[in-house]
């Protein structure tokens, strides 16, 4: 923390971070449990393997991949919950897992599936306790709560027990009491799981707003695309354990999928038949069609079938981002593609 | 700044404290039923008594039975002393709860926030404990009266201020020995068999179940030496004047050090444990 300069180095500096579990392997059958009492197998799960990162400040970062990929281990060695295995990361300046006050000041936590409210009270209680945790002056505490609960509109249910809330309604009290000390790094673990369209919507406009005020930096891990479209410039997917991408969320689509999906409409009377000679044909609709082909080849394939086609309209478009990142995930755990992008200096 | 640093901490303390008072006043009911309902077996306690010493009193044919220098009266004197100090040093919950919040990934808010969960915890059943004494003291203080009979008198001063001591102690070293079983949970994530053993150790070796004088040697050497017999008999053996006034200071030093030596022990595991956790369940 001696030589942190907000100026010169990056908010987050991640190198080489690994971080391996031991788990005991148990096989199946009573036999084998019973074995199991005196001899147990232990297999080495490796959870986050060797990542290098940096995050400018005011960066808001999403970590995308299929579950058990490691997103979140690595959100839990940032905020300094468990120890790693080797590698080093620094965040503000500080280790995270010496868990410094100054640090544990300056960052917060949110889990989308862990409550850090407490249950049978108000909401308002536990900001009051958080307030004397963190040592907020009490005129900013009320500011800052003020200003919160105005943007989540959630004024009128401060004093209700929190068990009596809606899951999304719960969601931004457990995001107020994370924003409550102002911290300049935040961490959020799937916010928006389980949460409707709506409430879903509400909270990625807000953490849109807030950071853009703001300019704190933030690091989320989400199974939903919206949630990234809507939010994050830059996109860092990982799958086991390693990151296999990191840049833009249109990237993905040039770097990772190398075809263009052809949308014709056909005119009147004219069938499909023989489109399969020239691309794939994904499906057939009279009058439309559906048809997949190498990027390289758009143009070529276009003439031809025009040639042969009476055509009343076309389209040519990305294939559907779900499907990319689909298709990268499942590529990623047989070869190692690795995209990265070149390390950008923000002013 | 020394003195405002002061007053930032209290105000803390007095928050942690008034919230998990109003956490434990949230049920009502089940509260108020449940802190009524432990003075049950109190009674049915006494009838034991009562019939044994009646079964001695019939074989032995003398007209007043004692049982290793107890008579029915200071059985019960003892019985309801000792109920007493299991007021303060009981800790209903804790070392389950602990383990629950290592095993299911709440401890991480101890983590993640600048508090300390040790101290956290221990403000947290100061409260629980003053809540409970305001709804248990008219009750006890009926009890104590209807049983009056059964004392003789007050002790003199120096006893009751030693008593007042050992109970202190004995609400401190009931939690810090509850914290050490629930940190188990780093090691095992299941502590459940390990806690009911514990609990019965506990019931038995605090001489909550009968007066530690009543075991033979070479048993009653062995839980001198253990700091169980802190959480109910001393405090009892203190007030019926069954501890020396010139062993009382030494008796309530060496439970110091075993306080010392278990808030250690505590702070111990909490660390290790720590660097063990690999922070479970999501």
């Amino acid at each position: 923390m001696d030589h942190y300069n907000p100026a010169t180095m990056p908010i987050i500096e991640i190198e080489q971070l690994t971080k391996s579990y031991r788990v005991y392997q148990k096989q199946e059958g009573l036999m084998a449990a019973i074995r199991g009492l005196w001899h147990r197998e232990y297999r080495d799960v490796h959870a986050v393997k060797s990542i290098d990162l940096c995050v400018e400040q005011g960066e808001f970062v999403a970590f995308l991949g299929p579950n058990g990929a490691g997103k979140t281990t690595t959100l839990k060695l940032l905020s300094g919950v468990i120890y790693p295995t080797s590698g080093s990361a620094r965040v503000m300046g500080h280790v995270p897992w010496k868990r410094d006050n100054d640090y544990r000041r300056r960052f917060a936590l949110v889990m989308g599936q862990k409550n850090q409210l407490w249950w049978d009270l108000p909401a308002q209680e536990s900001f009051r306790l958080h307030q004397q945790i963190y040592q907020i002056d009490a005129q900013q505490f009320r500011n800052t709560l003020d200003e919160l609960s105005d943007l989540l509109s959630v004024g009128q249910l401060l004093g209700r027990p929190v068990r009596e809330l809606s899951l999304g309604e719960r969601m931004k009290m457990e995001l107020i009491a994370a924003l409550l000390h102002s911290p300049d790094v935040l961490f959020l673990d799937e916010p928006t799981i389980g949460l409707d369209v709506v409430a879903q919507h509400n909270i990625q406009q807000f953490l849109k707003y807030y950071q853009e005020q703001r300019k704190i930096t933030i690091l989320l891990t989400s199974h939903y695309m919206k949630d990234i479209a809507a939010l994050c410039q830059r996109v860092v997917v990982i799958t086991d354990g390693a990151i296999k991408f990191d840049g833009s969320l249109e990237r993905i689509v040039d770097d990772f999928s190398g075809f263009r999906v052809l949308k014709l409409q056909l005119a009147e009377g004219q069938s499909a038949e023989g489109l399969e000679r020239f691309a794939d044909v994904e499906s057939v609709e009279l009058p439309k069609v559906t048809l997949r082909c190498a990027r390289s080849e758009v143009t070529t394939m276009l003439a031809r079938i025009l040639e042969h086609y009476a055509v009343e309209d076309i389209s040519v478009e990305d294939p559907p981002l779900e499907e990319v990142i689909a298709q990268l995930y499942r590529d990623s755990e047989s070869a190692d593609v690795v995209s990265t992008r070149p390390h950008e200096v923000h002013d | 700044m020394f003195t405002a640093t002061i007053h930032n901490r209290l105000t803390g303390w007095w928050m942690v404290f008034r919230i998990a008072l109003e956490e434990r006043l949230a049920y009502r009911g089940d509260f108020a039923l449940g802190t009524l309902m432990r003075f049950l077996p109190m009674i049915t306690q006494i009838f034991l008594w009562w019939a044994i010493f009646q079964s001695i009193e019939a074989s032995s044919a003398t007209s007043e039975s004692r049982l290793v220098g107890y008579s029915f009266q200071d059985m019960v004197a003892y019985y309801l002393l000792s109920m007493l100090g299991r007021a303060f040093s009981s800790m209903p919950g804790l070392a389950s709860t602990v383990a629950k919040q290592i095993r299911e990934g709440e401890i991480k808010k101890y983590i993640v926030q600048p508090i300390d969960m040790v101290g956290f915890m221990l403000l947290g059943r100061v409260a629980h404990k003053i809540a409970y004494y305001t709804i248990a003291t008219i009750p006890f203080a009926l009890v104590f009266f209807l049983c009056r009979g059964f004392f003789s008198g007050w002790p003199p001063a120096s006893v009751l201020i030693g008593f007042l001591l050992s109970l202190i102690f004995a609400f401190l070293l009931g939690y810090f020995l509850d914290l050490c079983i629930g940190l188990i949970g780093f090691w095992f994530l299941e502590v459940s068999s390990l806690l009911f053993v514990y609990m019965l150790l506990n019931f038995f070796l605090s001489g909550h179940m009968f007066p530690l004088d009543l075991l033979p040697e070479p048993w009653h050497t062995c839980v001198e030496y253990l700091p169980f017999k802190y959480l109910a008999y001393f405090p009892a053996a203190v007030f019926l004047g069954k501890v020396d006034p010139s062993q009382l200071w030494f008796e309530l030093g060496i439970e110091f050090l075993w306080l010392l030596g278990l808030i250690g022990l505590a702070r111990l595991l909490y660390a290790r444990g720590l660097e063990r956790y690999s922070g479970y369940g999501g």
